[in-house]
């Protein structure tokens, strides 16, 4: 099985890694830098559960491999947050009760990352559109759109 | 003492760390040396096993071990009955059957494991399931309930002579003699369909015995940690100080994390004490579809008798209920099913007869609504029909029936899942269909806009439904509540916790009580080390049983701190007050003691204490209703159908819910969402789709529709408070009821919308394509007349 040395940054640090060609960017996250937070809800692009951005765009990292990922990019849940404040997002989610089980909740915060940072006001049909790759089955959407409604408002996501 | 924190929209303590990706789920348990599991599962649905050749396996690089049910030699047993059947109904049938780690003989069920193969990575585990060999003679298999019957049909367990696991009956009144006094006879077959739960995160497992220490430790995704601790050291000759189950966070439950003893327990627990090392076994998506309980295939034949101004004489149901191919569960859905036929409403006659069928697929055990969406659908489907004969309101023909508000405690005289007789402790419905009706503007819809609409060629419809939902059942659960020398306090239980917002709304309670800060309040749940005592999260049951608990254990250590602060700052108890973590005697500020001091005064390090005296500021109780309370509710929305694609918006919904006191609005709201979201799915997405031979053809969230962004309209929440009286809190479960009523709604909303087809919806799950074979099927009825 060839293995491949890749270079990455991830949450803005650089990581050097050796990861075998079939191995996906889940995996890699999840197994080899411990970054949990990012999860498995189906490995098959459809739930959403692992979504990341990559190089700014929301992807689902169980569909990239590891190789494709070297000299790119990655954030993740861990990387929303900085030094200990959350994100407005992070925020707003806890304001308007858009977390339950919290399963789908890194993917739903990156995903609306995303979707505010290339449409700083959405209107709702445009969140549900982005979150539509996104399956939750605790809240019925509705408090996340609020939340991410509420961010809009207050001048995007911080 | 004015609470704080009960009924306050508090925002919740466990988000942050759900929101930094710092929550620890089964998945992300990772220990040195940990050995990963996959299961070869059975292709067919219904097959013998001949002979199973695992030799290859053994011997692929990185394998360590693979088993199968020879191997398990005596460890090889059934699983217990989890849920016996009601010992209180007369002249009942019911045939035990449970399920089996690993298939011995026969395949009863789609997916049911063969063997299960142990390596260094699932890489390995799943490339070395493909070198094993199992010789699978495919049977007949059984899926349809009304076939499963029939003489000759083929049998999943063929030393009961037929297919059927269960059958009994309940009756108030006299049905049959209410039936010749009516006006109208409404006789109608009703079919509900299988779904699954689709928690997002998938089961697992990490089961880990550490030779050492002779302790087994075991992180699962259940709702009920302490009866899986039990049950396993029992099943493997442990003590139970020996076995430690944690549940940490569960990524959504819904009812099919309750069940006991998955096979994969069983096998996991077996083969970690044969290794001595740690194994994970993580369920794939499509596995989940496979490997999880399911439910709701029920076929009803009901029929319903009315005065010619639409009062209930009486009802009778008939159902066949599909188990699966074992019924561990005992006949708790059956019989929520046959209790919530009867509603909100005085029936005073009823016949129930229920006949529960094996049939090769995977176990029913409750998903979120249990028997009580496939009770409300039959009943609320009656009154409408009714409704629709006697050119009666579909809101009036509810209000003639439903019980007044001053016969509670109202004994409906059948016996409820939880073995007692269904007593409805209390409630208040009227005023509940009222609020949903104005709210929707029920009157104003059908006056004005609707037929403004239809002018324009829209095909818009409405309803309003109501039900009941039976809650918080015993047994009991326990809870203890400690104040720590830091002044924090700690609280731990037996339940477990999927997303339901325990550990803020518990806690609430606890600071309430104590007058401290919400976040001083640290709960700990679903860890069998931290608490001794409890069954589970299921039936709605938390903020119920398990809330009043801890809340009965808050209080005995209030007045432990009383006692102590009395003699401490010399003043009687009457004159103390709690606030802001102190003691104090009120009207005297400067008379205070935190309750961090206290806590260490309470327990001394030399000298001599009062013999009897406990030591600490903590103490334990439990909570045990002498019968469940019962919410209610009324449903409403306006749903739009594109006669062109059968797609369905639901342009408005709104929720009215009555479940006594309200520990956190912002909570509750949020489950009666989810509960309506998942009812959605059920109505109009989601079915499970088996061919003739029992295979499951939509295996995948690609092909099974679970309710996107889109499908999920904004949900407006209206409350009753009518308190339950059987509890200190005043509580009614909630987890349930959103779900309950939507099937229901869904189908009156979408008759009304395609009022000018004549359509007459009697099943559920219904999607754009059934939609269109109904309608087609009501224009060739049409036109043949
Ligand atoms: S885990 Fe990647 S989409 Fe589900
Ligand atoms: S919060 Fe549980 S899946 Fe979204």
């Amino acid at each position: 099985m060839s293995v491949h040395p890749i270079a990455v940054t991830i949450n803005g640090k650089a990581e050097y890694l050796e990861v075998p060609a079939h191995m996906t960017l889940l995996q890699m996250l999840r197994d080899r830098l411990a970054l949990t937070g990012t999860k498995n809800g189906c490995e098959a692009g459809e739930c959403g559960a692992c979504t990341v951005l990559l190089d700014g765009q929301p992807v689902n990292s169980c569909l990239v491999l590891a190789v494709e990922v070297d000299g790119r990019q990655v954030v993740t849940v861990e990387g929303l947050a900085q030094d200990g404040t959350l994100s407005g997002l992070q925020q707003a989610f806890i304001e308007h009760n858009a977390v339950q089980c919290g399963f789908c909740t890194p993917g739903m915060l990156i995903s609306s990352q995303a979707l505010l940072a290339r449409n700083p006001s959405p209107d709702e049909d445009a969140i549900k559109e982005a979150l539509l790759g996104n399956l939750c089955r605790c809240t019925g959407y509705g408090r996340i759109i609020q939340a991410i409604q509420d961010v809009a408002r207050g001048g995007g996501a911080s | 003492m004015s609470p704080k924190y009960v009924g306050q929209r508090i925002s919740r303590t466990e988000d942050p760390r759900l929101l930094t990706g710092q929550a620890l789920f089964v998945d992300d348990v990772n220990i040195p040396g940990m050995l990963h599991a996959a299961f070869l599962r059975s292709d067919y649905a219904h097959a013998r096993l001949n002979s199973i050749d695992v030799s290859a396996a053994r011997s692929r690089p990185g394998v360590i071990a693979v088993y199968t049910a020879q191997d398990m030699g005596d460890a090889w047993q059934h699983g217990p009955p989890l849920v016996i059947p009601p010992p209180t109904i007369q002249n009942m049938v019911f045939h035990t059957r449970t399920q089996v780690p690993l298939v011995k003989d026969k395949v009863r069920l789609i997916g049911e494991p063969l063997a299960v193969v142990i390596a260094e990575s699932r890489y390995i585990a799943e490339d070395a399931l493909e070198d094993i060999i199992a010789d699978l003679q495919p049977l007949e298999a059984v899926g349809d309930l009304e076939r499963a019957l029939r003489p000759g049909a083929p049998l999943v367990h063929e030393e009961l002579g037929s297919n059927l696991a269960a059958h009994f009956f309940q009756e108030k009144g006299n049905y049959k003699s209410a039936r010749q006094q009516a006006d109208l006879v409404i006789q109608k077959r009703i079919l509900i369909d299988r779904g699954i739960a689709a928690a997002m995160e998938n089961r697992g497992i990490v089961a880990h015995w550490d030779p050492k220490s002779q302790r087994l430790t075991l992180w699962d995704t259940t709702q009920s940690p302490i009866p899986i601790r039990n049950g396993l050291a029992g099943m493997f000759g442990l003590a139970e100080h020996q076995v430690r189950v944690i549940a940490p966070f569960v990524g959504g439950g819904f009812g099919p994390k309750i069940m006991m003893f998955y096979a994969e327990e069983m096998v996991l627990t077996w083969a970690t004490l044969q290794i001595g090392r740690p194994i994970k076994w993580i369920e794939d998506r499509r596995e989940n579809f496979y490997a999880t309980t399911q439910e709701r295939g029920q076929v009803h034949d009901a029929e319903m008798a009315l005065t010619s101004d639409g009062r209930i004489l009486g009802v009778r149901d008939s159902f066949l209920h599909d188990t699966g191919a074992y019924d561990p569960y005992g006949l708790t859905i059956p019989l929520n099913t046959q209790c919530h036929v009867l509603g909100p409403y005085d029936v005073p006659n009823y016949y129930a007869e229920t006949t529960v069928v094996f049939t090769n697929r995977m176990i029913a055990t409750p998903v979120r609504g249990a028997g009580r969406p496939q009770g409300v659908f039959v009943v609320e489907r009656l009154l409408d029909l009714a409704a629709r004969k006697l050119d009666m309101d579909r809101v009036e023909i509810r209000k003639r029936n439903l019980l007044p508000p001053d016969v509670f405690p109202y004994n409906n005289q059948i016996i409820d899942q939880a073995f007692a007789p269904l007593v409805l402790d209390s409630g208040n419905y009227l005023p509940l269909l009222e609020q949903a009706a104005t709210r929707i503007g029920y009157q104003p819809f059908i006056r004005e806009e609707q037929p403004r609409l239809r002018a324009e060629g829209k095909h818009v419809g409405i309803g309003v439904v109501m039900f009941i939902e039976t809650t918080g059942v015993g047994p009991y659960e326990g809870a203890r509540v400690t104040v720590e020398a830091s002044g924090r306090i700690s609280v731990a239980t037996g339940v477990g916790t999927q997303g339901q917002g325990h550990f803020t709304s518990f806690a609430q309670i606890v600071a309430d009580q104590l007058g401290v800060n919400i976040r001083d309040v640290e709960l700990v749940t679903g860890d069998t080390a931290e608490f001794h005592w409890g069954t589970g999260t299921f039936a709605s049951r938390g903020a119920v049983v398990a809330a009043n608990a801890i809340h009965a254990a808050a209080r005995a250590v209030r007045g432990k701190i009383l006692r102590l602060a009395s003699k401490v700052l010399e003043a009687p108890e009457e004159e103390l007050e709690l606030a802001d973590g102190q003691v104090r005697v009120a009207d005297m500020p400067e008379k205070s003691i935190s309750l961090g001091k206290l806590a260490v005064l309470a327990n001394p390090l030399r000298g001599a204490v009062q013999p009897g005296t406990e030591p600490g500021l903590e103490a334990t109780d439990y909570f045990g209703p002498q019968y469940g309370a019962t919410a209610a509710g009324a449903h409403a929305m306006i749903l739009e159908v594109d006669p062109e694609t059968m797609m369905v918006e639901i342009k408005r919904y709104v929720a009215v819910e009555d479940c006594g006191t309200v520990l956190n609005p912002l909570i509750l709201d949020g489950q009666v969402h989810g509960g309506v979201a998942l009812g959605i799915g059920n109505s109009y997405y989601e079915k499970l789709v088996f061919d003739d031979n029992g295979q499951l053809l939509n295996a995948s969230l690609a092909d099974y529709l679970i309710a996107a962004a889109t499908e999920v309209p904004r949900i407006e929440v209206g409350h009753g408070y009518t308190l339950s009286p059987l509890n200190p809190l005043g509580t009614k479960g909630a987890g349930e009821a959103g779900t309950l009523p939507v099937p229901a709604l869904f189908a009156q909303a979408l008759e009304d919308a395609l009022a000018d087809h004549r359509l007459e919806v009697v099943e559920m799950p219904l999607s754009p394509n059934r939609l269109f074979e109904l309608l087609q099927a009501a224009q060739e009825s049409a036109s043949g007349r």
